[in-house]
Protein backbone atom coordinates (compact mmCIF):
# COMPACT_ATOMS: atom_id res chain seq x y z
CA UNK A 1 0.00 0.00 0.00
CA UNK A 2 1.29 3.04 -1.29
CA UNK A 3 1.99 6.13 2.03
CA UNK A 4 0.77 3.28 4.22
CA UNK A 5 3.10 3.90 7.48
CA UNK A 6 2.78 1.36 10.46
CA UNK A 7 3.09 2.66 14.06
CA UNK A 8 2.74 0.54 17.07
CA UNK A 9 2.29 -3.04 16.33
CA UNK A 10 -0.98 -4.14 16.90
CA UNK A 11 -0.09 -7.90 17.91
CA UNK A 12 3.03 -8.47 19.36
CA UNK A 13 3.28 -12.31 19.83
CA UNK A 14 6.71 -14.17 21.42
CA UNK A 15 6.88 -17.50 22.11
CA UNK A 16 3.32 -18.58 21.94
CA UNK A 17 2.30 -22.56 22.91
CA UNK A 18 -0.54 -24.29 23.29
CA UNK A 19 -1.08 -27.85 24.53
CA UNK A 20 -4.43 -29.46 24.39
CA UNK A 21 -3.01 -32.96 27.09
CA UNK A 22 -0.11 -34.10 25.68
CA UNK A 23 -0.50 -32.38 22.03
CA UNK A 24 0.83 -29.17 21.29
CA UNK A 25 -0.67 -27.77 18.50
CA UNK A 26 0.82 -24.09 18.76
CA UNK A 27 4.86 -24.81 19.26
CA UNK A 28 6.55 -21.20 19.73
CA UNK A 29 4.88 -19.02 17.21
CA UNK A 30 6.31 -15.17 17.17
CA UNK A 31 4.13 -12.61 15.63
CA UNK A 32 3.95 -9.28 14.86
CA UNK A 33 1.13 -7.31 13.28
CA UNK A 34 1.46 -3.66 12.54
CA UNK A 35 -1.02 -1.35 13.26
CA UNK A 36 -3.20 -0.68 9.68
CA UNK A 37 -1.81 -3.95 8.41
CA UNK A 38 -3.57 -6.74 6.91
CA UNK A 39 -1.93 -9.97 8.02
CA UNK A 40 -3.13 -13.37 6.59
CA UNK A 41 -2.47 -16.43 8.36
CA UNK A 42 -1.93 -19.39 5.98
CA UNK A 43 -1.61 -23.34 6.53
CA UNK A 44 -3.59 -26.50 6.06
CA UNK A 45 -5.71 -27.52 8.29
CA UNK A 46 -4.61 -28.47 11.52
CA UNK A 47 -1.89 -26.47 11.21
CA UNK A 48 -2.94 -24.15 14.50
CA UNK A 49 -4.25 -21.25 12.61
CA UNK A 50 -7.36 -21.12 14.39
CA UNK A 51 -6.14 -22.20 18.09
CA UNK A 52 -3.43 -18.76 17.53
CA UNK A 53 -6.21 -16.94 16.70
CA UNK A 54 -8.38 -17.96 19.21
CA UNK A 55 -5.88 -17.55 21.29
CA UNK A 56 -5.77 -13.48 20.54
CA UNK A 57 -9.35 -12.90 20.41
CA UNK A 58 -9.45 -14.21 23.59
CA UNK A 59 -11.31 -17.13 23.51
CA UNK A 60 -8.82 -19.45 24.56
CA UNK A 61 -5.79 -19.82 27.14
CA UNK A 62 -2.47 -20.16 26.07
CA UNK A 63 -0.19 -22.58 27.89
CA UNK A 64 2.83 -20.14 27.63
CA UNK A 65 4.27 -17.55 25.56
CA UNK A 66 3.52 -13.44 25.59
CA UNK A 67 0.82 -12.32 23.81
CA UNK A 68 -0.36 -8.47 23.78
CA UNK A 69 -3.28 -7.25 21.17
CA UNK A 70 -3.43 -3.78 21.50
CA UNK A 71 -1.64 -3.50 24.24
CA UNK A 72 -4.00 -5.64 26.52
CA UNK A 73 -3.43 -9.52 27.27
CA UNK A 74 -6.14 -10.44 25.64
CA UNK A 75 -6.72 -14.71 28.33
CA UNK A 76 -7.59 -11.21 31.17
CA UNK A 77 -10.78 -10.77 29.14
CA UNK A 78 -11.20 -6.86 29.79
CA UNK A 79 -14.13 -5.07 28.75
CA UNK A 80 -12.11 -2.24 27.22
CA UNK A 81 -10.42 -4.84 25.27
CA UNK A 82 -13.30 -6.11 23.79
CA UNK A 83 -14.41 -3.04 22.92
CA UNK A 84 -11.62 -2.43 20.53
CA UNK A 85 -11.87 -5.96 19.17
CA UNK A 86 -14.30 -7.22 15.97
CA UNK A 87 -14.11 -11.18 15.46
CA UNK A 88 -15.61 -13.03 12.94
CA UNK A 89 -15.58 -16.56 13.83
CA UNK A 90 -15.53 -19.88 11.20
CA UNK A 91 -19.46 -20.32 11.71
CA UNK A 92 -22.32 -18.38 10.78
CA UNK A 93 -24.10 -17.51 14.17
CA UNK A 94 -26.83 -14.71 15.03
CA UNK A 95 -30.67 -14.95 15.26
CA UNK A 96 -32.40 -16.29 12.21
CA UNK A 97 -35.40 -14.44 12.74
CA UNK A 98 -33.80 -10.99 13.40
CA UNK A 99 -33.72 -9.09 10.18
CA UNK A 100 -30.04 -7.80 9.17
CA UNK A 101 -30.86 -4.20 10.40
CA UNK A 102 -31.82 -5.48 13.74
CA UNK A 103 -29.28 -8.00 14.35
CA UNK A 104 -26.53 -4.97 13.38
CA UNK A 105 -28.01 -2.87 15.90
CA UNK A 106 -28.02 -5.30 18.68
CA UNK A 107 -24.27 -5.65 18.58
CA UNK A 108 -23.96 -2.04 18.10
CA UNK A 109 -25.35 -1.51 21.22
CA UNK A 110 -22.80 -3.77 22.94
CA UNK A 111 -19.80 -0.74 21.39
CA UNK A 112 -19.17 2.42 23.45
CA UNK A 113 -18.79 4.09 19.55
CA UNK A 114 -20.23 2.33 17.57
CA UNK A 115 -20.14 2.60 13.71
CA UNK A 116 -23.49 3.93 12.02
CA UNK A 117 -26.12 1.26 10.65
CA UNK A 118 -25.86 2.55 7.41
CA UNK A 119 -21.93 2.29 7.64
CA UNK A 120 -22.03 -1.08 8.72
CA UNK A 121 -24.53 -2.14 5.88
CA UNK A 122 -22.64 0.16 2.26
CA UNK A 123 -19.35 -1.58 3.65
CA UNK A 124 -20.55 -4.95 3.33
CA UNK A 125 -23.00 -4.72 0.90
CA UNK A 126 -26.12 -5.55 2.67
CA UNK A 127 -28.04 -2.28 1.99
CA UNK A 128 -30.63 -3.63 0.20
CA UNK A 129 -30.80 -6.76 2.53
CA UNK A 130 -31.18 -4.01 5.60
CA UNK A 131 -34.87 -5.28 6.12
CA UNK A 132 -34.55 -9.00 5.55
CA UNK A 133 -34.47 -11.85 8.07
CA UNK A 134 -31.28 -13.48 8.90
CA UNK A 135 -32.88 -16.37 7.72
CA UNK A 136 -33.93 -16.08 4.28
CA UNK A 137 -30.65 -14.83 3.23
CA UNK A 138 -28.12 -16.48 1.10
CA UNK A 139 -25.37 -18.47 2.48
CA UNK A 140 -22.84 -15.75 1.03
CA UNK A 141 -24.85 -12.84 2.08
CA UNK A 142 -25.24 -14.82 6.07
CA UNK A 143 -21.20 -14.71 5.77
CA UNK A 144 -21.31 -10.68 5.07
CA UNK A 145 -23.39 -10.46 8.07
CA UNK A 146 -21.00 -12.13 10.28
CA UNK A 147 -18.55 -9.58 8.70
CA UNK A 148 -21.27 -6.95 9.30
CA UNK A 149 -21.75 -7.69 13.37
CA UNK A 150 -17.63 -7.99 13.97
CA UNK A 151 -17.65 -4.75 11.96
CA UNK A 152 -20.55 -2.91 14.50
CA UNK A 153 -18.16 -1.81 17.16
CA UNK A 154 -15.83 -0.15 15.07
CA UNK A 155 -13.43 -2.07 15.95
CA UNK A 156 -9.54 -0.96 15.55
CA UNK A 157 -8.65 -4.93 15.11
CA UNK A 158 -10.79 -7.43 12.74
CA UNK A 159 -9.91 -10.83 12.78
CA UNK A 160 -11.38 -12.77 9.91
CA UNK A 161 -11.34 -16.01 9.91
CA UNK A 162 -11.86 -17.74 7.05
CA UNK A 163 -14.18 -15.08 5.63
CA UNK A 164 -14.93 -16.71 2.11
CA UNK A 165 -14.94 -20.82 3.09
CA UNK A 166 -17.26 -21.88 0.48
CA UNK A 167 -17.96 -19.05 -1.33
CA UNK A 168 -18.38 -18.70 -5.43
CA UNK A 169 -15.80 -16.86 -7.17
CA UNK A 170 -17.79 -13.90 -8.01
CA UNK A 171 -18.79 -13.98 -3.80
CA UNK A 172 -15.42 -13.97 -3.15
CA UNK A 173 -14.72 -11.23 -4.92
CA UNK A 174 -17.03 -9.43 -3.52
CA UNK A 175 -15.94 -10.18 -0.15
CA UNK A 176 -12.68 -9.24 -1.13
CA UNK A 177 -13.33 -5.54 -2.17
CA UNK A 178 -15.56 -5.58 1.37
CA UNK A 179 -11.67 -6.20 3.19
CA UNK A 180 -10.20 -4.14 0.82
CA UNK A 181 -12.88 -1.38 1.82
CA UNK A 182 -11.95 -2.03 5.57
CA UNK A 183 -8.43 -1.43 5.13
CA UNK A 184 -8.66 1.68 3.78
CA UNK A 185 -10.98 2.54 6.94
CA UNK A 186 -7.84 1.89 8.51
CA UNK A 187 -8.61 -1.25 10.71
CA UNK A 188 -5.90 -3.95 11.63
CA UNK A 189 -6.83 -7.17 9.72
CA UNK A 190 -5.60 -10.79 10.97
CA UNK A 191 -7.24 -13.25 8.10
CA UNK A 192 -6.70 -16.97 8.09
CA UNK A 193 -7.41 -18.54 4.86
CA UNK A 194 -6.92 -21.55 2.64
CA UNK A 195 -7.27 -19.41 -0.49
CA UNK A 196 -3.50 -18.34 -1.39
CA UNK A 197 -5.12 -15.78 -4.33
CA UNK A 198 -6.82 -14.22 -1.22
CA UNK A 199 -3.72 -14.04 0.49
CA UNK A 200 -2.07 -12.53 -2.32
CA UNK A 201 -4.91 -10.00 -3.19
CA UNK A 202 -5.73 -8.69 0.67
CA UNK A 203 -2.29 -9.18 2.67
CA UNK A 204 0.43 -7.05 3.24
CA UNK A 205 2.42 -9.71 4.81
CA UNK A 206 1.63 -13.52 4.67
CA UNK A 207 2.67 -16.35 7.54
CA UNK A 208 2.64 -19.77 6.85
CA UNK A 209 2.11 -22.31 9.63
CA UNK A 210 2.84 -25.81 9.25
CA UNK A 211 1.91 -28.06 12.43
CA UNK A 212 1.99 -25.16 14.96
CA UNK A 213 4.57 -23.04 13.49
CA UNK A 214 5.14 -20.46 11.67
CA UNK A 215 7.73 -21.80 8.55
CA UNK A 216 7.56 -18.52 6.46
CA UNK A 217 6.63 -14.88 6.72
CA UNK A 218 6.92 -11.96 4.45
CA UNK A 219 4.70 -10.19 1.51
CA UNK A 220 3.21 -12.47 -0.48
CA UNK A 221 5.40 -11.10 -3.71
CA UNK A 222 8.27 -11.30 -1.77
CA UNK A 223 7.39 -14.81 -0.52
CA UNK A 224 6.36 -15.69 -3.92
CA UNK A 225 9.36 -14.81 -5.55
CA UNK A 226 11.66 -16.48 -3.16
CA UNK A 227 10.63 -19.49 -4.26
CA UNK A 228 13.89 -21.03 -6.68
CA UNK A 229 14.11 -20.29 -10.35
CA UNK A 230 11.26 -19.04 -12.82
CA UNK A 231 10.19 -21.05 -15.36
CA UNK A 232 10.63 -20.30 -19.36
CA UNK A 233 8.47 -22.64 -21.60
CA UNK A 234 8.83 -22.36 -24.94
CA UNK A 235 7.12 -23.71 -28.37
CA UNK A 236 9.27 -23.39 -31.61
CA UNK A 237 7.53 -23.89 -34.83
CA UNK A 238 7.86 -27.47 -36.99
CA UNK A 239 11.36 -28.63 -38.27
CA UNK A 240 13.17 -26.23 -35.86
CA UNK A 241 16.53 -27.77 -34.37
CA UNK A 242 16.08 -27.55 -30.14
CA UNK A 243 17.89 -24.62 -28.67
CA UNK A 244 21.89 -25.40 -26.94
CA UNK A 245 21.75 -26.71 -24.38
CA UNK A 246 24.35 -24.52 -22.71
CA UNK A 247 20.94 -22.15 -21.78
CA UNK A 248 19.75 -25.04 -19.62
CA UNK A 249 17.16 -26.30 -21.42
CA UNK A 250 15.31 -29.21 -20.40
CA UNK A 251 14.49 -32.35 -23.23
CA UNK A 252 11.44 -31.61 -25.23
CA UNK A 253 8.36 -31.24 -22.46
CA UNK A 254 6.29 -31.91 -25.78
CA UNK A 255 6.60 -31.69 -29.76
CA UNK A 256 8.27 -28.62 -29.67
CA UNK A 257 7.82 -27.67 -26.71
CA UNK A 258 10.66 -27.11 -24.04
CA UNK A 259 11.35 -25.68 -20.71
CA UNK A 260 14.05 -23.48 -18.96
CA UNK A 261 14.63 -23.12 -14.87
CA UNK A 262 16.00 -20.11 -14.69
CA UNK A 263 17.53 -18.32 -11.71
CA UNK A 264 18.22 -15.26 -13.45
CA UNK A 265 15.50 -15.15 -15.75
CA UNK A 266 16.53 -11.87 -17.39
CA UNK A 267 19.92 -13.10 -18.68
CA UNK A 268 18.04 -16.48 -20.02
CA UNK A 269 15.97 -14.54 -21.72
CA UNK A 270 18.19 -12.25 -23.73
CA UNK A 271 20.33 -15.38 -24.31
CA UNK A 272 17.07 -17.53 -25.51
CA UNK A 273 16.35 -14.37 -27.94
CA UNK A 274 19.24 -13.89 -29.21
CA UNK A 275 19.57 -17.44 -30.06
CA UNK A 276 16.31 -17.14 -31.80
CA UNK A 277 17.08 -13.96 -33.71
CA UNK A 278 20.27 -15.04 -35.05
CA UNK A 279 18.65 -18.32 -36.53
CA UNK A 280 15.40 -16.51 -37.80
CA UNK A 281 13.30 -18.08 -35.79
CA UNK A 282 10.05 -17.04 -34.45
CA UNK A 283 8.48 -18.51 -30.90
CA UNK A 284 4.76 -19.71 -31.81
CA UNK A 285 4.61 -19.17 -27.76
CA UNK A 286 6.39 -18.10 -25.14
CA UNK A 287 5.77 -18.31 -21.19
CA UNK A 288 7.20 -16.58 -18.40
CA UNK A 289 6.04 -17.95 -15.19
CA UNK A 290 7.03 -16.55 -11.24
CA UNK A 291 6.97 -19.93 -8.97
CA UNK A 292 3.47 -18.22 -7.34
CA UNK A 293 2.47 -18.20 -3.52
CA UNK A 294 0.47 -21.50 -4.08
CA UNK A 295 3.68 -23.49 -5.31
CA UNK A 296 5.83 -22.07 -2.38
CA UNK A 297 2.95 -22.96 0.01
CA UNK A 298 3.09 -26.73 -0.95
CA UNK A 299 6.39 -26.59 -1.17
CA UNK A 300 6.35 -25.39 2.06
CA UNK A 301 3.87 -27.56 3.70
CA UNK A 302 5.02 -30.71 1.96
CA UNK A 303 8.70 -30.62 3.13
CA UNK A 304 7.68 -29.81 6.68
CA UNK A 305 4.92 -32.71 7.29
CA UNK A 306 7.06 -35.23 5.40
CA UNK A 307 9.56 -35.15 8.60
CA UNK A 308 11.13 -32.15 8.26
CA UNK A 309 9.26 -30.47 10.95
CA UNK A 310 8.95 -31.55 14.61
CA UNK A 311 8.10 -34.56 15.82
CA UNK A 312 4.91 -33.93 18.27
CA UNK B 1 -24.13 1.90 29.01
CA UNK B 2 -24.93 0.56 32.27
CA UNK B 3 -25.68 -3.24 32.80
CA UNK B 4 -29.48 -3.07 33.45
CA UNK B 5 -29.67 -1.21 30.21
CA UNK B 6 -28.36 -3.38 28.42
CA UNK B 7 -29.92 -6.68 29.94
CA UNK B 8 -33.40 -4.71 29.11
CA UNK B 9 -32.52 -4.37 25.55
CA UNK B 10 -31.29 -7.86 25.06
CA UNK B 11 -34.37 -8.85 26.45
CA UNK B 12 -35.94 -6.75 23.75
CA UNK B 13 -34.45 -8.43 21.42
CA UNK B 14 -34.89 -11.79 22.81
CA UNK B 15 -38.45 -11.04 23.17
CA UNK B 16 -38.53 -10.28 19.59
CA UNK B 17 -37.22 -12.93 18.10
CA UNK B 18 -39.03 -15.07 20.33
CA UNK B 19 -42.64 -14.12 18.61
CA UNK B 20 -41.51 -14.51 15.25
CA UNK B 21 -40.19 -18.08 16.05
CA UNK B 22 -43.32 -20.88 15.19
CA UNK B 23 -42.07 -23.39 17.29
CA UNK B 24 -41.13 -21.69 20.67
CA UNK B 25 -44.38 -19.41 20.16
CA UNK B 26 -46.38 -22.68 20.10
CA UNK B 27 -44.78 -24.65 22.55
CA UNK B 28 -44.45 -21.77 25.40
CA UNK B 29 -47.80 -20.06 24.82
CA UNK B 30 -50.26 -22.21 22.74
CA UNK B 31 -49.25 -25.50 24.72
CA UNK B 32 -50.48 -24.46 28.08
CA UNK B 33 -53.97 -22.77 26.66
CA UNK B 34 -54.88 -25.72 24.72
CA UNK B 35 -54.19 -27.76 28.15
CA UNK B 36 -56.47 -25.32 29.95
CA UNK B 37 -59.04 -26.06 27.86
CA UNK B 38 -58.81 -29.46 26.61
CA UNK B 39 -58.83 -30.42 30.89
CA UNK B 40 -62.00 -27.91 31.50
CA UNK B 41 -63.63 -29.72 28.66
CA UNK B 42 -63.08 -33.05 30.10
CA UNK B 43 -62.97 -32.47 34.10
CA UNK B 44 -63.73 -29.12 34.69
CA UNK B 45 -67.69 -29.81 35.71
CA UNK B 46 -66.65 -32.51 38.17
CA UNK B 47 -67.23 -31.44 41.84
CA UNK B 48 -63.90 -31.31 44.05
CA UNK B 49 -63.20 -31.60 47.78
CA UNK B 50 -61.77 -28.39 49.34
CA UNK B 51 -60.84 -27.28 52.84
CA UNK B 52 -64.36 -26.53 54.24
CA UNK B 53 -66.59 -26.79 50.75
CA UNK B 54 -66.25 -27.96 47.18
CA UNK B 55 -65.73 -26.49 44.35
CA UNK B 56 -65.48 -27.36 40.04
CA UNK B 57 -62.50 -28.62 39.19
CA UNK B 58 -61.68 -25.84 36.85
CA UNK B 59 -60.17 -24.17 40.25
CA UNK B 60 -57.75 -27.26 40.82
CA UNK B 61 -56.71 -26.70 37.07
CA UNK B 62 -56.29 -22.99 37.15
CA UNK B 63 -53.51 -22.89 38.99
CA UNK B 64 -52.05 -26.33 37.70
CA UNK B 65 -51.95 -24.29 34.09
CA UNK B 66 -50.68 -21.37 35.88
CA UNK B 67 -47.33 -23.62 37.01
CA UNK B 68 -47.49 -25.04 33.66
CA UNK B 69 -47.35 -22.07 32.18
CA UNK B 70 -44.66 -20.56 34.27
CA UNK B 71 -42.49 -23.64 34.50
CA UNK B 72 -42.80 -23.75 30.33
CA UNK B 73 -41.60 -20.27 29.91
CA UNK B 74 -38.95 -20.21 32.24
CA UNK B 75 -37.39 -23.50 32.73
CA UNK B 76 -38.01 -24.97 28.70
CA UNK B 77 -37.79 -21.85 27.17
CA UNK B 78 -34.81 -20.65 29.03
CA UNK B 79 -32.79 -24.18 28.79
CA UNK B 80 -34.13 -24.48 25.17
CA UNK B 81 -32.96 -21.06 23.92
CA UNK B 82 -29.51 -21.34 25.64
CA UNK B 83 -28.82 -24.88 24.84
CA UNK B 84 -29.12 -24.12 20.55
CA UNK B 85 -27.06 -20.80 21.16
CA UNK B 86 -24.35 -22.40 22.69
CA UNK B 87 -24.76 -24.96 20.06
CA UNK B 88 -24.52 -22.61 16.84
CA UNK B 89 -21.93 -20.11 18.10
CA UNK B 90 -23.96 -17.41 19.54
CA UNK B 91 -22.41 -17.33 23.23
CA UNK B 92 -19.44 -18.02 21.69
CA UNK B 93 -19.43 -14.99 19.19
CA UNK B 94 -21.69 -12.72 22.43
CA UNK B 95 -18.14 -13.30 24.27
CA UNK B 96 -16.08 -11.83 21.90
CA UNK B 97 -17.89 -8.35 22.51
CA UNK B 98 -18.15 -6.25 25.86
CA UNK B 99 -21.85 -7.59 26.66
CA UNK B 100 -21.24 -8.29 30.18
CA UNK B 101 -22.16 -11.96 30.55
CA UNK B 102 -24.31 -10.99 33.53
CA UNK B 103 -26.16 -8.99 31.15
CA UNK B 104 -26.76 -12.05 28.65
CA UNK B 105 -28.14 -14.47 31.20
CA UNK B 106 -30.53 -11.63 32.51
CA UNK B 107 -31.96 -10.66 29.39
CA UNK B 108 -32.70 -14.20 28.89
CA UNK B 109 -34.33 -14.22 32.44
CA UNK B 110 -36.16 -10.93 31.65
CA UNK B 111 -37.31 -11.91 28.42
CA UNK B 112 -38.51 -15.92 30.10
CA UNK B 113 -40.68 -13.90 33.03
CA UNK B 114 -42.03 -11.12 30.66
CA UNK B 115 -43.65 -14.25 28.54
CA UNK B 116 -45.13 -15.62 31.70
CA UNK B 117 -46.53 -12.83 33.14
CA UNK B 118 -48.41 -12.43 30.14
CA UNK B 119 -49.34 -16.16 30.32
CA UNK B 120 -50.32 -16.20 33.75
CA UNK B 121 -52.35 -13.24 33.25
CA UNK B 122 -54.28 -15.09 30.36
CA UNK B 123 -54.69 -18.26 32.36
CA UNK B 124 -56.37 -15.98 35.20
CA UNK B 125 -58.61 -13.88 33.02
CA UNK B 126 -59.72 -16.99 31.41
CA UNK B 127 -60.42 -18.61 34.84
CA UNK B 128 -62.73 -15.90 35.90
CA UNK B 129 -64.57 -15.21 33.12
CA UNK B 130 -64.67 -18.81 31.05
CA UNK B 131 -64.50 -21.37 33.73
CA UNK B 132 -65.82 -18.90 36.75
CA UNK B 133 -62.94 -19.91 38.97
CA UNK B 134 -62.88 -17.35 42.17
CA UNK B 135 -59.78 -15.58 42.64
CA UNK B 136 -57.90 -15.90 46.05
CA UNK B 137 -58.22 -11.93 46.53
CA UNK B 138 -57.44 -12.92 50.01
CA UNK B 139 -54.46 -15.02 49.42
CA UNK B 140 -53.11 -12.63 46.23
CA UNK B 141 -49.70 -12.04 48.31
CA UNK B 142 -49.03 -15.90 48.13
CA UNK B 143 -50.16 -16.23 44.77
CA UNK B 144 -47.15 -13.63 43.82
CA UNK B 145 -44.70 -14.65 45.90
CA UNK B 146 -45.21 -18.36 44.89
CA UNK B 147 -44.98 -16.75 41.27
CA UNK B 148 -41.49 -15.10 42.01
CA UNK B 149 -40.02 -17.91 43.37
CA UNK B 150 -41.23 -20.39 41.01
CA UNK B 151 -39.83 -18.06 38.10
CA UNK B 152 -36.29 -17.91 40.05
CA UNK B 153 -36.24 -21.52 40.47
CA UNK B 154 -37.10 -22.71 37.34
CA UNK B 155 -35.03 -20.16 35.44
CA UNK B 156 -32.13 -21.09 37.17
CA UNK B 157 -32.76 -24.57 36.64
CA UNK B 158 -32.88 -24.04 32.91
CA UNK B 159 -29.31 -22.30 32.96
CA UNK B 160 -28.27 -24.59 34.98
CA UNK B 161 -29.76 -28.29 32.95
CA UNK B 162 -28.72 -26.51 30.23
CA UNK B 163 -24.83 -26.36 30.64
CA UNK B 164 -25.12 -30.26 30.64
CA UNK B 165 -27.16 -30.82 27.25
CA UNK B 166 -24.49 -31.50 24.59
CA UNK B 167 -25.81 -30.07 22.01
CA UNK B 168 -28.62 -28.85 19.81
CA UNK B 169 -30.14 -32.02 18.96
CA UNK B 170 -30.60 -33.46 22.21
CA UNK B 171 -31.92 -30.39 23.81
CA UNK B 172 -35.84 -30.96 23.39
CA UNK B 173 -35.37 -34.43 24.10
CA UNK B 174 -33.32 -33.71 27.30
CA UNK B 175 -35.57 -30.66 28.19
CA UNK B 176 -39.38 -32.53 27.62
CA UNK B 177 -37.80 -35.68 29.44
CA UNK B 178 -36.43 -33.82 32.75
CA UNK B 179 -39.58 -32.14 33.01
CA UNK B 180 -42.85 -33.61 31.50
CA UNK B 181 -43.04 -36.78 33.64
CA UNK B 182 -42.07 -34.23 36.79
CA UNK B 183 -45.71 -32.23 35.87
CA UNK B 184 -47.63 -35.54 35.88
CA UNK B 185 -46.53 -36.53 39.36
CA UNK B 186 -46.30 -33.32 40.63
CA UNK B 187 -50.81 -32.25 41.29
CA UNK B 188 -50.41 -29.81 38.21
CA UNK B 189 -52.52 -31.82 35.38
CA UNK B 190 -54.01 -34.55 37.72
CA UNK B 191 -54.85 -34.49 41.50
CA UNK B 192 -52.84 -36.83 43.65
CA UNK B 193 -54.82 -37.61 45.96
CA UNK B 194 -54.96 -41.22 45.13
CA UNK B 195 -51.63 -41.52 44.40
CA UNK B 196 -49.28 -44.31 45.92
CA UNK B 197 -47.32 -42.79 48.97
CA UNK B 198 -44.03 -44.13 47.42
CA UNK B 199 -44.47 -42.16 44.03
CA UNK B 200 -45.66 -38.48 45.93
CA UNK B 201 -42.52 -39.05 48.08
CA UNK B 202 -40.14 -39.21 45.14
CA UNK B 203 -42.39 -36.49 43.25
CA UNK B 204 -41.60 -34.16 46.82
CA UNK B 205 -37.53 -34.51 45.92
CA UNK B 206 -37.45 -32.36 43.28
CA UNK B 207 -39.19 -28.88 42.52
CA UNK B 208 -42.45 -29.30 41.00
CA UNK B 209 -44.60 -30.38 43.53
CA UNK B 210 -43.41 -28.11 45.78
CA UNK B 211 -44.60 -25.25 43.75
CA UNK B 212 -47.85 -26.71 42.37
CA UNK B 213 -49.07 -27.40 46.36
CA UNK B 214 -47.96 -23.71 47.13
CA UNK B 215 -49.77 -22.40 44.38
CA UNK B 216 -53.18 -24.95 44.78
CA UNK B 217 -52.68 -23.64 48.87
CA UNK B 218 -52.75 -19.67 47.42
CA UNK B 219 -56.08 -20.67 45.29
CA UNK B 220 -57.84 -22.69 48.15
CA UNK B 221 -61.57 -21.07 47.87
CA UNK B 222 -62.37 -22.10 51.45
CA UNK B 223 -59.57 -21.89 53.54
CA UNK B 224 -58.60 -18.95 55.86
CA UNK B 225 -55.32 -17.34 56.41
CA UNK B 226 -52.75 -15.92 54.20
CA UNK B 227 -52.02 -19.14 52.05
CA UNK B 228 -48.21 -19.08 52.18
CA UNK B 229 -46.59 -22.01 52.41
CA UNK B 230 -43.14 -21.57 53.65
CA UNK B 231 -41.88 -24.92 53.72
CA UNK B 232 -42.87 -25.44 50.22
CA UNK B 233 -41.29 -22.61 48.67
CA UNK B 234 -38.31 -23.38 51.31
CA UNK B 235 -37.55 -26.29 49.40
CA UNK B 236 -38.01 -24.29 46.19
CA UNK B 237 -35.58 -21.63 47.42
CA UNK B 238 -32.58 -25.25 48.00
CA UNK B 239 -32.97 -26.02 44.23
CA UNK B 240 -33.18 -22.17 43.58
CA UNK B 241 -29.41 -21.90 45.22
CA UNK B 242 -28.46 -25.34 44.13
CA UNK B 243 -29.37 -24.55 40.29
CA UNK B 244 -28.03 -20.60 40.40
CA UNK B 245 -24.21 -22.74 41.82
CA UNK B 246 -24.53 -25.26 38.69
CA UNK B 247 -25.61 -22.63 36.49
CA UNK B 248 -22.25 -20.40 37.49
CA UNK B 249 -19.85 -23.05 38.44
CA UNK B 250 -20.40 -25.23 34.89
CA UNK B 251 -21.36 -22.39 32.66
CA UNK B 252 -19.75 -22.96 29.19
CA UNK B 253 -19.15 -20.30 26.13
CA UNK B 254 -18.65 -23.26 23.53
CA UNK B 255 -20.18 -26.93 23.16
CA UNK B 256 -18.18 -29.72 23.95
CA UNK B 257 -16.34 -30.72 21.25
Amino acid sequence: MPGRTFSHPAIQVTDLRKSYGSFEAVKGVDLCVETGEVYALLGPNGAGKTTTVEILEGHRERSAGTVTVLGHDPARGEREFRERIGIVLQTTSVDQYLSVSETVNLFRGYYPNPLPLDVVLEATGLTEQARVRVGKLSGGQQRRLDVAVGLAGNPELLFLDEPTTGFDPSARRGAWDMVKNLQNLGKTILLTTHYMEEAEYLADRVGIMVEGRVVVEGPPQEIAGSGGATLIRIRLPDGTAAPPESLGVHPAVGPGTYEIQAASPTVVLYQLTTWAVENDIEFEDIAVTRPSLEDIFIEVTSSNLQGGGGKA
Amino acid sequence: MNALKLSLRQARYQNTAFWRNPAAAFFTIVFPLMFLVIFNLLFGSNEVQFEGGTASLSTFYVPGIVVFALVGACYNNIAMTLAFSRDNGLLKRIRGTPLPPGSLIAGYVIHSVSVAILLVTIVLVSGVVVYDVDLPTTRMAAFIVTCIVGAATFCALGVAVANFIPNADAAPAIVNASILPLLFISDVFIPMDDAPAWLTTFADIFPVRHFATAMHESFQPFAAGSGFEPINLGVMGVWLLASVVLAVRFFKWERRR
